[in-house]
């Protein structure tokens, strides 16, 4: 049964949500959106699964002596926030204690097995980051209204998270120039005509191309440009031609593939993604 | 001051497919819009149960607006509609009332549910053709008929990178993707990695799926273990080999470069929906030599995959790589459907480029889904 409830739930429910996109009377429509408000519901308690599991990972690796000093630190933080938490049952309190008591199992639950690891300190630093950005959301920042500017969470995330998401967004732009240098190397035909859209389609999206487009003719609308001519042309032609072909073949197989799975899944021919064979 | 002439031609009727509770409005725009005293501010629309009234507003609209979907009627009940015009406010005048006209009725409307979507019959005739052809060759393959699958590259290397992690020593990672379970990719994510983490018990390597949402470290770890159980290794499944980071994109990759740097792994796959973070994860893969595979139906990060990895399953691979990997023949065999398919989706993109090339436009609505 382990195995069948499940690919009878994905079976109704995958039936369901082919049926209400062709058939819009009730009750396909409401049933539809049942199923996927069920699913937010699950995800959302789900989370616990996860920042729980992530904990207890942490924990692991930090060894008995400092595993202790940081169980009391955070035990001594989760009475000061549960002290100064607003009055609000689910907003407040209630969330610090449950996670107080969750905490204090999955310390002792770890201290037989703890040993320190060489990433005790990334662990530290999470253990930390979660209780602190706990605290400081239930506690000090007004209960539900914790999302608004001006409280301690919004500086915290403000201060501390977007800076950090923004450098890891803006490494990018490294990782790109690396990538590239690799990519457009012209060891093979391929890898050259790649070379050679690459160079219109990048000199054709700055501004030199704006100037260099005043001195040429525009070879793919046979009219003298005004506009960027002929790299911007040669950038639009390989962004709109070739680019979006291949693109659009790759959609078509995707699309296909989609069905394909899904049909799969729907009758329980694939079922590995629930542990079957 | 004037107010503006009223709208005419005021047209309700009800939503087409749909499952009922809404009646569409139409009406012709005011002769003092853009015309005339030029002097139309918005409309108001309103709803009542008999020509004569009373009227409620259900709706303001601002000027050329001529169409309103009212989404809260009763099935089965008339409704009659009248629009009302609003001038602009007067400059000289701005603590003035603007005046207002009001239109003559509407002719009754009553909402009702369909039954069938007649904007996607196209989409559903699609649908039961592909639907057929896999389930055909589906049973076909379960007679016992050869099927032949062309080779993926990237597929015939899992093995290859299993065993080289294992040679080496050193952990296999599999990353299923930044979506959660209701993604389809995910769902193909996992499904590969049942069959790598097979192989992975079998050669004895070492595996590290960390995960970016909650239900898919539960479901990973289903197939995972499961998967250990199949290769006759239930002793070296540990619960946390999957294990859960962030939800949030850019912290998941700050989290997986960091392991890919400290633990230097010999083998990566990526299986899922990837977004920005793609190239940042592939990257630092490729900086540490580990052998790459990836696979996504996101066309947008494929070139980035392409770049970095060693080998890339382009869209439909993905879909197709846990039934290339198991082999199954019921499986291979609705991998042998989709070609029909695309069988047909060729012979309608000859035939559209053939009518295009002749100046034969007005068939293609036929193949909108709505």
């Amino acid at each position: 049964m382990k195995r069948e409830i499940p690919l009878i739930i994905t079976g109704v429910v995958g039936i369901v949500f082919i049926v209400q996109f062709f058939i819009p009377h009730e009750p396909f429509s409401s049933l539809s959106d049942i199923f996927s408000d069920w699913f937010s519901i699950i995800e959302a308690c789900a989370i616990w699964l996860g920042a729980l599991n992530l904990i207890k990972l942490s924990l692991d690796k930090l060894g008995k002596p400092m595993l202790l000093v940081t169980s009391a630190i955070v035990v001594v933080a989760l009475i000061v926030g549960i002290v100064g938490a607003p009055d609000e049952f689910l907003a407040g309190r209630f969330p610090l204690i449950l996670f107080a008591v969750a905490f204090l199992l999955m310390a002792l639950g770890q201290y037989s097995r703890s040993k320190m690891k060489p990433d005790w300190f990334f662990a530290l630093t999470t253990i930390a980051s979660f209780v602190i950005m706990l605290i400081a959301g239930l506690a000090f920042s007004g209960g539900r209204t914790f999302q608004e500017p001006g409280t301690h969470y919004d500086y915290l995330y403000r201060s501390v998270y977007t800076p950090l998401s923004s450098t890891m967004f803006a490494m990018l732009a490294f990782f790109v120039a690396s990538a590239s240098y690799r990519a457009f190397r012209a060891r093979n035909r391929e890898a050259a005509m790649l070379l050679v859209a690459a160079f219109f389609v990048m000199a054709g999206r700055v501004p030199l191309a704006e100037f260099l487009g005043t001195l040429t003719p525009d070879a793919f609308s046979g009219a003298w440009a005004t506009t960027g001519g002929f790299l911007s042309g040669a950038a639009d032609w390989v962004m709109n031609f070739p680019n979006a072909a291949g693109q659009r073949a790759i959609m078509i197989g995707i699309a296909l593939g989609i069905v394909s799975t899904s049909l799969r899944i729907i009758l329980g021919i694939e079922r590995s993604h629930i542990g079957g064979e | 001051m004037t107010p503006p002439a009223p709208p005419a031609n005021i047209l309700a009727d009800d939503a087409p497919n749909d499952a009922g509770g809404a009646i569409i409005v139409r009406w012709d725009k005011s002769p003092d819009e853009g015309a005339g005293l030029d002097n139309v501010g918005a409309y108001q629309l309103l709803r009542g149960r008999s020509p004569n009234g009373p009227f409620d507003t259900v709706g303001t609209m601002t000027a050329g607006m001529t169409e309103f979907n009212d989404g809260d009627v009763e099935d089965g009940i008339d409704y009659y509609y009248v629009v009302e015009v609003i001038a602009l406010p007067s400059p000289d005048h701005p603590n003035v009332e603007p005046p207002v006209s009001i239109s003559r009725p509407s002719q009754p409307a009553r909402s009702s549910a369909q039954w069938i979507h007649m904007g996607r019959l196209n989409s559903l005739l699609a649908v039961v053709i592909l639907a057929s052809s896999i389930l055909y060759f589906i049973s076909k393959a379960k007679g016992g008929e050869k099927l032949f699958i062309r080779k993926i590259a990237g597929l015939e290397a899992v093995d290859e990178a299993v065993g080289r992690a294992t040679e080496m020593g050193r952990k296999i990672f599999f990353i299923p993707g930044i979506q959660d379970m209701n993604n389809v990719q995910t769902i193909a994510g996992v499904t590969i990695l049942g069959r790598v983490a097979k192989m992975a018990a079998t050669y004895d390597a070492k595996l590290d799926v960390p995960v970016p949402r909650s239900l898919v470290m539960v479901a990973a770890r289903e197939t995972v273990k499961q998967a250990y159980l199949d290769a006759g290794r239930p002793d070296a499944y540990d619960e946390d080999m999957v294990h859960y980071l962030t939800d949030d994109q850019f912290g998941y990759a700050a989290g997986v470069d960091g392991m890919f740097v400290r633990q230097k792994p010999a083998t990566i796959f990526y299986m899922g929906a990837f977004f920005a973070e793609s190239l940042i994860l592939a990257e630092t893969g490729n900086s540490i030599g580990a052998i790459q595979i990836a696979g996504t139906a996101m066309p947008a990060q494929l070139p980035f995959f392409v770049a970095a990895c060693d080998y890339t399953l382009i869209g439909e691979e993905l879909f197709a790589a846990s039934a290339y990997l198991s082999r199954e023949p019921k499986q291979l065999g609705s991998l042998k459907g989709q070609d029909v398919g695309k069988f047909f989706i060729l012979l309608f993109a000859i035939g559209g480029i053939l009518l295009a090339t002749f100046g034969v436009y007005n068939i293609s609505h036929w193949f909108l889904v709505r």
